[in-house]
């Protein structure tokens, strides 16, 4: 067995509120292995989405520990963090999250830019292309649709090549139709460079691609 | 119904507060009280200026004589309207105490001064007793200023003309002071009586005469000035009365009132970007709440109506606030301001400039929130399925931007009437529209500079985001460069114009310029002074002219201001000259022979002509020393009054003037270091004779054009706080993009560093083309004004300029910083998941 890309060991989440301390995580161990394809899974405020940006360090855990890409993630500065996920880590949001004022093929370079990629531009591109949106290079998020959102922000989560991606429901706002073709892309992408994936869905046929399931509930792994 | 039912809407939006609205409340208080405060400070000297009429005047009615004293039959024809009447000579004269001298403005009164009012004295003593002087020397006080510049204590000997006296107090308040005018030297006050001897007061010599009358209560002024001007109209007098008792600072506050008023319209249309931009921004959340009310049944007019209740509620209460807080504010520093300012002021709450501010305040308010809420009619039900922003126009329907168009028509007409200058008004308004627009044109240009620049940034990331920010969607380049650029723009005019004219008056003209103007010299004290003069080996040139005072009385027979309108050469006295031979200046017409002696010729400065539509073959009367001269104009000539030398506007044959007693004006080029010297023994060997020096007079208008400026800064201030309001206002709707951009930037990588250089550098690259820009537009304007209106010479003034530039970035910059601080510490899953 090879050594896990991420592993929490009792990690917990607290989230203060005006009404006073919600849990939103507790006590969860898991490890994922490199190269491993896992679906998380449970109803809504399960905890699933807060679990993946434990895992990308998009948020820190209360108390536990959270470990990827070898790095202890509660020992690093938010810059630090950053310096980790840039290159490593690629993070696929439900709602794409493209910077509105950066076109397409703008989007897709930032990562291999902050990289220090000296052929940003030509990578992106190719990425670009990969996914089927080299017409698309010069436009802005506003003037794509829903699914060519979701396909430059796949591009955009691939390009550097990562060796974790964390995808946190790709297709929630998408049609059944583009929501298919958008995880065949993933799951493609992903097996040309051999990445860890780590998804969170509703979607149960999703859940069956996915080399393991880890189900949550109320904060905890069922 | 409809107006029920959008009240009732309106009121419930409003119903969560006005947290949202700070900085549309904030530009539109801002802007009015801008306007409020000038206003009422205006209308406050006004009202000190009217209650404080005769005190200012020093009486009731004043006539005044140049250089000459009143006849038997006028002092009679006064001392029949007036019971009470005091005689005040006015002259300039060198103060001489032992080795120094300097030059005062010497007012010598008799027993009656003053008429109205106390003469404040340090330390106090009644005027008469401080004018007896003490021992057998006549008395005399003067201004703390001219004390200074002397070193004199109280007791020592001062010298005016030959005639010593003893300092015996400072003049700290002159009741008639400041009627008196712009004057170049510090006051003098002595008794007329102690200057018989002087030799000051002789025939000819540069003196005017003021004979202050006390009238019976309820005396009309009207008839009796009616009555002055045909029993003595045709000697030269000039008329003041109480209803105006210094017409001149009455009018120069007013003009400059007017003008800082015009200045703060600018501030109000900076202001009308961020309230436009508020509104905007506040009708983009509404669009779900819009859409629903659509949905639910609500039609358009209903909708506008209650949207429009709501900016409506929301201007009345800024225009409110404003007018009080800029009507306030000087009530409440009055004491502040009064003792600064050097004329008598009543600071009270005023109807008229607060109705002013309230009418320009709801105008600019109308014009920027129609367009805005113009668009509200484009939000469809079908906008709550789909994301909004798409299928909007950018321009308002032809309906609303008629009215648009009509309502700025209005606001011009409103400011050209109130301003009372249509002329001002327009060139005020062009500059400010011209100025936006080339404001505008300019954020256009850089954001497609910044599109096209992009390339350029593979590698820099940090600037590769900030060119996508100013050159992508929701560019914040337009806000920033309109709020910052038109206060940048009137400060760099202003920096520029002022900055040009006192160069050219404090730089080029003193090289050019004689170091001495000697008055009231005498024919007969020609050859000796010539010869002390020239004999002097600093001594370079020596000018000199007859020189007479006169005023135009008609021209063609009709009266001047008729026919040449307000221009400076028909108001008041002027220099005139005679000369048998012409001094190479003629430009067309013909000079009188030299021995010629038949009816008065005149020959005429041609610029002048030019301006008061006059030329040769025109009839010009004069009247000098009471008594009139009618001559034609037989020739023009090139005066060139930009030198600082010997000019006259009117010159005369000799014949026609040589009879009169006059004095002679010299000018003296002479070496820095001779000019001490000089004055010196020209006063010691002809103690009448008063000697100007040039530099100190251009220092003293100088010091007065320095005032100025610093009023239109402040009132340009203004302007710039508005634009950095506005500024706020863009980075406070920018934040959640930015914060969002941040969140998704960490996400991908990239450390706050980064994000904040980003960050800085579009504020630099935004700030520094703003100032840029401003600094073109002022530089224009800077250069058309020294042009055109004070034809001096332009050239950009790079102090100033870089200031402009540098505040440009440092505004931009300490907004961008100080709004980057949630961005860079804002987690990234709280903020994307808050998206989601």
């Amino acid at each position: 067995m090879t050594s896990p890309i991420v592993s929490l060991e009792n990690a917990s989440l607290t989230l203060r509120s005006g009404t006073g301390d919600v849990e939103i995580l507790s006590q969860i161990s898991l490890d994922v292995s490199d190269g491993e394809t896992l679906a998380l899974v449970g109803p809504s405020g399960s905890g699933k989405s807060s679990l993946l940006m434990l895992m990308g360090g998009l948020e820190r855990a209360t108390s536990g520990r959270v470990t990827t890409l070898g790095q202890d993630l509660d020992a690093l500065s938010e810059d630090a963090l950053a310096r980790l996920r840039r290159g490593h880590m690629g993070v696929v949001f439900q709602s794409f999250h493209l910077i509105p004022t950066l076109t397409a093929l703008e989007n897709v370079a930032v990562p291999l830019e902050l990289a220090g990629a000296k052929d940003a531009s030509r990578r992106a591109q190719a990425q670009l292309e990969a996914v089927g949106l080299a017409h698309r290079a010069g436009h802005y998020p506003s003037q794509m649709s829903g699914g060519e959102q979701q396909r430059t922000a796949l591009a955009r989560a691939t390009a550097p090549r990562p060796r974790l991606i964390l995808a946190d429901e790709p297709t929630g706002n998408l049609d059944s139709a583009s929501g298919g073709a958008i995880m065949d892309l993933l799951f493609d992408l992903r097996a040309q460079h051999g990445a860890t994936l780590i998804m969170v869905t509703h979607d149960p046929d999703l859940a069956a691609r996915c080399d393991r399931t880890v189900s949550l509930s109320d904060g905890r792994i069922a | 119904m409809t107006f029920r039912v959008a009240a009732k809407l309106a009121g419930r939006e409003l119903r969560g507060g006005l947290a949202g609205f700070r900085i549309l409340l904030g530009c539109i208080i801002l802007g009015v009280a801008a306007i409020a405060a000038v206003g009422t400070i205006r209308a406050s000297i006004d009202a000190g200026l009217s209650d404080k009429g005769a005190e200012l005047l020093g009486g009731d009615a004043e006539v005044g004589l140049t250089y000459r004293f009143a006849t038997e039959a006028e002092r009679a024809w006064m001392a029949g309207a007036a019971p009470q009447m005091s005689e005040i000579v006015d002259f300039r004269s060198l103060a001489v105490a032992g080795e120094d001298r300097a030059l005062t403005q010497v007012k010598a009164v008799d027993g009656a001064y003053p008429l109205l009012g106390e003469v404040g004295l340090d330390p106090p003593m009644p005027l008469a007793e401080a004018l007896d002087g003490r021992g057998r020397l006549p008395g005399a006080v003067m201004a703390p200023a001219l004390i200074a510049r002397l070193a004199l204590e109280f007791g020592d000997s001062i010298r005016l003309g030959t005639q010593d006296f003893t300092l015996m107090a400072a003049l700290v308040d002159e009741p008639d002071g400041a009627a008196a005018g712009f004057a170049l030297g510090p006051r003098t006050l002595v008794r007329t009586s102690a200057l018989q001897s002087s030799g000051l007061l002789r025939e000819g010599t540069l003196f005017s005469t003021r004979y202050r009358l006390d009238l019976p209560e309820g005396a009309d002024l009207g008839a009796l000035e009616a009555e002055a001007q045909s029993a003595l109209g045709t000697s030269g007098i000039e008329w003041r009365d109480a209803r105006a008792g210094a017409p001149g600072i009455s009018e120069f506050v007013n003009r400059l009132g007017a003008f800082l008023v015009l200045v703060g319209l600018s501030g109000l249309a900076v202001g009308g970007v961020g309230i436009s931009s508020a509104v905007r921004a506040y009708l983009a959340e509404k669009t779900a709440t819009i859409a629903t009310l659509r949905t639910l049944g609500a039609d358009r007019g209903t909708v506008m109506t209650t949207y429009f209740l709501q900016i409506g509620a929301l201007g009345g209460l800024g225009l409110t606030l404003g007018i009080l807080l800029g009507a306030g504010v000087p009530v409440a520093l009055s004491p502040l301001i009064e003792a600064r300012l050097p004329v008598p002021a009543q600071f009270a709450f005023y109807a008229r400039p607060m109705l002013e501010a309230a009418i320009y305040g709801a105008l600019a308010v109308l014009i920027f929130t129609l367009a805005p809420l113009s668009r509200i009619e484009d939000i469809r039900p079908a906008s709550l399925f789909r994301d909004g922003g798409t299928g909007v126009r950018r321009l308002p329907r032809w309906p609303m931007l008629a009215i648009i168009t009509g309502l700025t028509a209005l606001l011009l007409a409103t400011a050209a009437a109130f301003s009372g200058n249509i002329r001002l008004t327009l060139w005020t308004a062009g500059g400010i529209l011209g100025a936006l627009t080339l404001l505008w044109l300019a954020a256009w240009g850089v954001q497609a500079l910044a599109r096209l620049a992009r390339p350029l940034s593979r590698g820099r990331p940090a600037l590769g985001w900030a060119l996508a920010a100013i050159g992508g969607p929701q560019s914040t380049a337009a806000p920033t460069m309109l709020a910052l650029g038109l206060g940048l723009t009137v400060l760099a005019a202003v920096g520029q114009i002022d900055g040009t004219l006192r160069g050219a008056i404090t730089g080029n003209l003193p090289d050019r310029a004689p170091s001495f103007f000697f008055v009231d010299l005498q024919a007969d004290q020609m050859d000796g002074f010539r010869a002390l003069t020239e004999g002097d080996p600093g001594v370079s040139r020596v000018d000199s002219a007859p020189m007479l005072r006169g005023v135009i009385a008609a021209i063609n027979g009709r009266d001047p201001a008729k026919v040449a309108g307000d221009h400076w050469v028909v108001s008041g006295d002027r220099g005139v000259s005679y000369a048998a031979l012409p001094d190479g200046t003629l430009t067309s017409g013909e000079w009188w022979p030299e021995d010629y002696d038949g009816p008065p010729q005149i020959s005429f400065a041609e610029e002048e002509a030019l301006e008061m539509g006059i030329g040769i073959g025109d009839e010009i009367t004069v009247n000098i020393l009471g008594r009139d001269i009618t001559a034609p104009i037989t020739s023009l000539r090139d005066v060139d009054f930009s030198t600082g030398g010997i000019g006259f506007i009117i010159v005369m044959n000799p014949g026609a003037l040589e009879g009169a007693p006059h004095s002679v004006i010299a000018t003296v080029y002479a070496d820095d270091g001779a000019e001490a010297r000089l004055l010196r023994e020209v006063s010691q060997t002809y103690p009448n004779v008063t000697g100007i020096p040039v530099k100190d007079a251009i220092d003293r208008v100088a010091e007065l054009l320095k005032g100025l400026a610093a009023a239109t800064s402040w009132g340009a201030s203004a302007t710039l706080l508005t634009g950095f309001l506005v500024l706020i206002g863009a980075a406070v709707a920018d934040q959640n993009a930015r914060i969002f951009e941040a969140a998704v930037l960490k996400t991908l990588g990239a450390s706050r560093a980064r994000i904040l250089t980003s960050l800085a550098l579009r504020a630099i690259l935004l700030g520094s083309s703003a100032g840029a820009v401003a600094l073109g537009a002022g530089a224009l304007g800077g250069w058309a004004v020294s042009h055109y209106v004070l034809e001096v010479e332009y050239s950009i003034l790079w102090p100033s300029a870089l200031i402009i530039i540098a505040s440009g970035v440092m505004v931009t910059l300490l907004t961008a910083l100080v709004f980057a601080l949630r961005p860079l510490n804002a987690r990234p899953a709280q903020v994307l998941r808050a998206r989601e």
